[in-house]
């Protein structure tokens, strides 16, 4: 078994699962429970001036059958009072101190800042974050992202947070900026310990048909809330990436942003995390889900051979570059295990409506027009006949890839609904590498 | 685990039962996931109440979705060491699938025994492959536990024992171990190649079976007291009930038990050209089985012969429609009277016809009896009681006896039911004898 343990910023946790500020770590009680089911820690939802929710908060989109493949909120930050949240805090520190407690705030003013921060480290918090993300409601008082969206101030409120922390301050930002770099640099320069990101995404979930409401309805109107859940995993994954990667963001990264399951997590672990916070997916089946994070995790990193999750760390960044180092004499080419293939022909309308033209079937001539291009609709003379017949008429259904046509692109293998049926081969004798930052180099470009 | 593999106890190849093919074939990686996530992922699931020994079915489906397979046949056989046949021959209909809330969802229930069956043989063919053991037993701790019969519910109770380092030491009469799991299942279910096979693989964590012993004979029951900690009776029923017709001795008339245990195990057993008919008495399970069987086996006219109607059959319904999909027909509301011989070879049952009361031949090349078994009448300790119907008496929570050092678990204790009772039983009664000896109850931790 693999040592899960970590210690972001001075932040230990019995494993790198925490409770992401919101709902499922709104009280005591819960954060309690969620421990007990195996979470490592918890960023308490934020806590700040006293606010007043709406009633009907939430909406989803569901996709294809699947439950809220994305969520989106419009509630604010804690509607409890500030003691109540300090003092089970202080009891939930007292009885689990060896998980971590990390408080999110979110205030306006110097002085406040000071007050807050102070009462949460009293109540024994062993972390802040300080609330920088969110999109709705918080920033039109000039709060949450309305911070996160301006460098300069970013950085000063976070210069105030570490003048009056004794303990980590974790930034978490918003991803609702053009360069996600811009506002973590400021963090770094304003002394932060630690980056939490992605907070959730401006967002409008969409429209009641039947009486044209905006969702979620609030008595009719709606404003924009923040997204979250399954759907914004990669835009997460590529922030994270993009400030793992980064020389000058020395500081550890807590990812959020869609981690479902023990898999998302490992992504999120490779591209840089040190630690992963969990909303929506707990929103949805409750904080049982950890069990399977824990386990799953553990089961990777021992067929993996790695001792600790730390060795994971990171691991995926050498991969990521600029699209100007790519190899451009790197290439692929779509194969079709008739074996497999069960006929669908999905591959076939993809390349043929949405990529090159370079899959074709055996039902009869081609309905379309090609003309003189090398890419056609009907297959050269070239092409060979489909693998196999056998007189099954599902095999006479498995179409062609013109391998010397086909440019790689990936469609076909993705739209395939059986796994590994179609695989992008490389293709032999390709010759060295070269980039186009190198083509440019030598005068080519 | 595949059928066909190597087994230390090897089953001779020309058995009528490999003729059989799987009724639900192992689920591929992809169906497997697909239909994992068709699973709603319940809290507090039906299929979990309705499941003997309560795996936590939504977990480790869940875990099939995630790719997390070692995962998902350990939470398995946390519970229930016999995963791999429960897998295959719980009656699932009636128990976690019949549960499914998508039962009232007008929805197809989620096929829960093809997903076990799926995460336990990837799981055991990676364990295999990789070398990695699933669950690796603690050191000895010099407790040894004698269990009479090499049934399921022996088997789970030793393996439970054997991962917290006490021997178990099982003694079974029979040249095969398994019990019905090896002589009894409808092949179409769950061939006994496979069930030697898990055998194989629950000895593999340190259990020691003797085959060819018969308490009472070879060994007291004194005597196995005398040597181990405690003692747990597995025997399961005897052979099948005769309903003693007129008739009845000679060729040609099978008790259905013993009928199904040749086309499973004996080697060149074959059912005669010149048999094309059968009649099975009986409406029960079994006599479901057996009919489906033969006619599966080419028999062009099979019937079950009943008393009753077929609203009051013990028989499960999807069984029947199961069986009725081969042709097997159900003769209602007769009784048996007498099978009919024409030089000495069954021509017919004489039935009488409860509804007109008046007696009729009905014609059949063979008579399978499958009105029941008999109950186990072997020796048994000062202590150990059956109540009237021959059953031993236990206490329900710990399946212990009257006698303080003995335990009882599956059919000889419940009359006759499923493998996965008989595997609750053997659970719990292991789990009730490490915790009298302060011994830790479930896996251990570090196996994790």
């Amino acid at each position: 078994m693999a040592d899960l343990s970590i210690d972001m910023c001075g932040i230990r946790s019995p494993n790198p699962f925490w409770l992401a500020s919101g709902p499922p770590a709104n009280s005591g009680e819960q954060v309690m429970r969620a421990f007990d089911a195996g979470w490592g820690g918890a960023v308490w939802k934020t806590l700040g001036e006293p606010i007043v929710n709406v009633s009907s908060r939430l909406g989803s989109i569901d996709y294809a059958g699947s439950r809220m493949v994305g969520l989106n909120n419009i509630e604010l930050i804690t509607d409890r009072p500030l003691e109540v949240n300090f003092k089970e805090i202080y009891e939930v520190k007292k009885r689990y101190p060896n998980h971590a407690v990390i408080v999110s705030l979110m205030v306006e003013s110097k002085e406040d800042w000071r007050d807050i921060i102070m009462r949460s480290e009293d109540a024994g918090a062993d972390g802040l974050e300080l609330n920088f993300g969110c999109p709705h409601g918080m920033c039109e008082r000039g709060m949450g992202s309305s911070v996160g969206q301006e460098p300069a101030v970013l950085e000063e409120i976070t210069a105030w947070a570490k003048e009056f922390a004794n303990t980590p301050v974790l930034i978490k930002l918003t991803p609702n900026v053009g360069d996600i770099l811009d506002p973590g640099l400021a963090a770094v320069a304003g002394g932060a310990d630690g980056l939490s990101l992605i907070n959730t995404i401006k967002s409008l979930i969409g429209v009641d048909l039947d009486t044209l409401a905006i969702l979620p309805s609030v008595r009719a109107e709606s404003t924009n809330g923040g997204y979250c859940g399954p759907a914004v995993k990669p835009i997460a994954l590529h922030m994270v990436g993009a400030l793992a990667r980064d020389s000058r963001i020395p500081i550890p990264i807590s990812g959020i942003g869609g981690i479902s399951d023990w898999r998302d997590a490992a992504e999120f672990l490779a591209l840089g995390s040190t630690s992963l916070q969990v909303c929506t997916a707990v929103m949805h089946y409750g904080y049982r889900i950890v069990e399977d994070m824990i386990d799953g995790l553990n089961n990777y990193l021992d067929e993996k051979g790695m001792a600790s999750v730390n060795d994971l760390i990171g691991k995926a960044l050498p991969g990521f570059v600029e699209w100007g180092e790519l190899d451009l004499n790197y290439q692929v080419v779509a194969k079709i295990d008739a074996d497999t293939c069960i006929g669908c022909q999905l591959c076939y309308v993809a390349c043929l409506d949405g990529a090159h033209q370079c899959i074709h079937t055996h039902q009869g001539p081609c309905a379309a027009f090609h003309g003189e291009s090398d890419h056609g609709m009907n297959p050269r003379l070239e092409v060979p006949p489909p693998v196999r017949h056998n007189g099954n008429a599902l095999l006479a259904m498995v179409p062609t890839v013109d391998e010397d046509e086909c440019i790689g692109c990936n469609l076909c293998a993705l739209v395939c609904p059986v796994p590994d049926c179609i695989t992008m081969e490389e293709r032999p004798g390709a010759p060295g590498r070269e980039s186009w930052n190198q083509r440019v180099a030598r005068g080519l470009a | 685990m595949d059928a066909g593999k190597s087994s230390a106890t090897a089953l001779a190849d020309n058995r009528l039962e490999q003729q059989f093919s799987d009724a639900k074939p192992l689920y591929t990686a992809s169906e497997a996931i697909i239909e994992a996530n068709r699973c709603l992922y319940c809290h507090d699931a039906p299929c979990i109440t309705a499941c003997p020994t309560g795996i936590d079915i939504p977990a480790f489906i869940r875990k099939i979705a995630t790719g997390n397979i070692r995962g998902s046949a350990k939470t398995i056989f946390r519970v229930n060491m016999a995963g791999a046949s429960t897998a295959r021959v719980c009656p699932v209909e009636e128990l976690c699938v019949g549960a499914c809330v998508y039962n009232g969802f007008n929805e197809t229930p989620i096929h829960i025994g093809r997903l076990q069956r799926y995460a336990v043989s990837a799981a055991l063919e990676a364990e295999e492959s990789s070398g990695r053991r699933l669950f690796t037993p603690k050191p000895d701790c010099g407790r040894k536990v004698a269990l009479i019969g090499a049934g399921p519910a022996s088997l789970v109770c030793a393996a439970h024992l054997a991962l917290e380092g006490v021997t178990p030491i099982i003694y079974e009469r029979d040249p095969l171990p398994g019990g019905l799991n090896t002589t009894g299942i409808a092949p179409y279910k769950f061939q006994s190649g496979d069930a030697l096979l898990e055998i194989e693989w629950i000895i593999g964590h340190g259990v020691d079976i003797r085959i060819g012993v018969e308490v009472g004979q070879d060994v007291t029951i004194e005597q196995l007291l005398a040597d181990h900690d405690a003692l747990f009776i597995g025997v399961g029923l005897g052979g099948d009930t005769a309903l003693d017709l007129p008739g009845s001795d000679g060729p040609g008339v099978w008790g259905a038990t013993d009928l199904i245990r040749r086309i499973k195990n004996q080697p060149g057993f074959e059912i005669p050209a010149d048999v094309g008919s059968a009649l099975v008495i009986g409406a029960g399970n079994t006599a479901i089985d057996i009919a489906r069987e033969l006619a599966m086996l080419g028999l062009p006219d099979v019937a079950l012969v009943y008393r009753r109607t077929e609203e009051e059959m013990s028989g499960y319904a999807h069984e029947l429609e199961g069986a009725r999909r081969y042709g097997v027909k159900l003769i209602e509301q007769v009784r048996p009277l007498e099978v009919v011989r024409s030089d000495g070879r069954v021509v017919g049952l004489k039935v009488l016809d409860l509804i007109n009361n008046e007696a009729v031949e009905l014609a059949c090349d063979w008579v399978v009896e499958a009105v029941g078994q008999q109950k186990f009448d072997g020796a048994l300790a000062p202590g150990v009681e059956r109540d009237g119907q021959g059953r031993i008496i236990v206490d329900e929570a710990t399946r212990r006896s009257g006698h303080p050092q003995i335990y009882a678990g599956g059919d000889c204790i419940n009359g006759g039911q499923e493998v996965v009772n008989a595997a609750a039983d053997g659970r719990e009664a292991a789990f009730a004898m490490l915790r009298g000896w302060g011994l830790e109850v479930g896996l251990n931790p570090g196996a994790a």
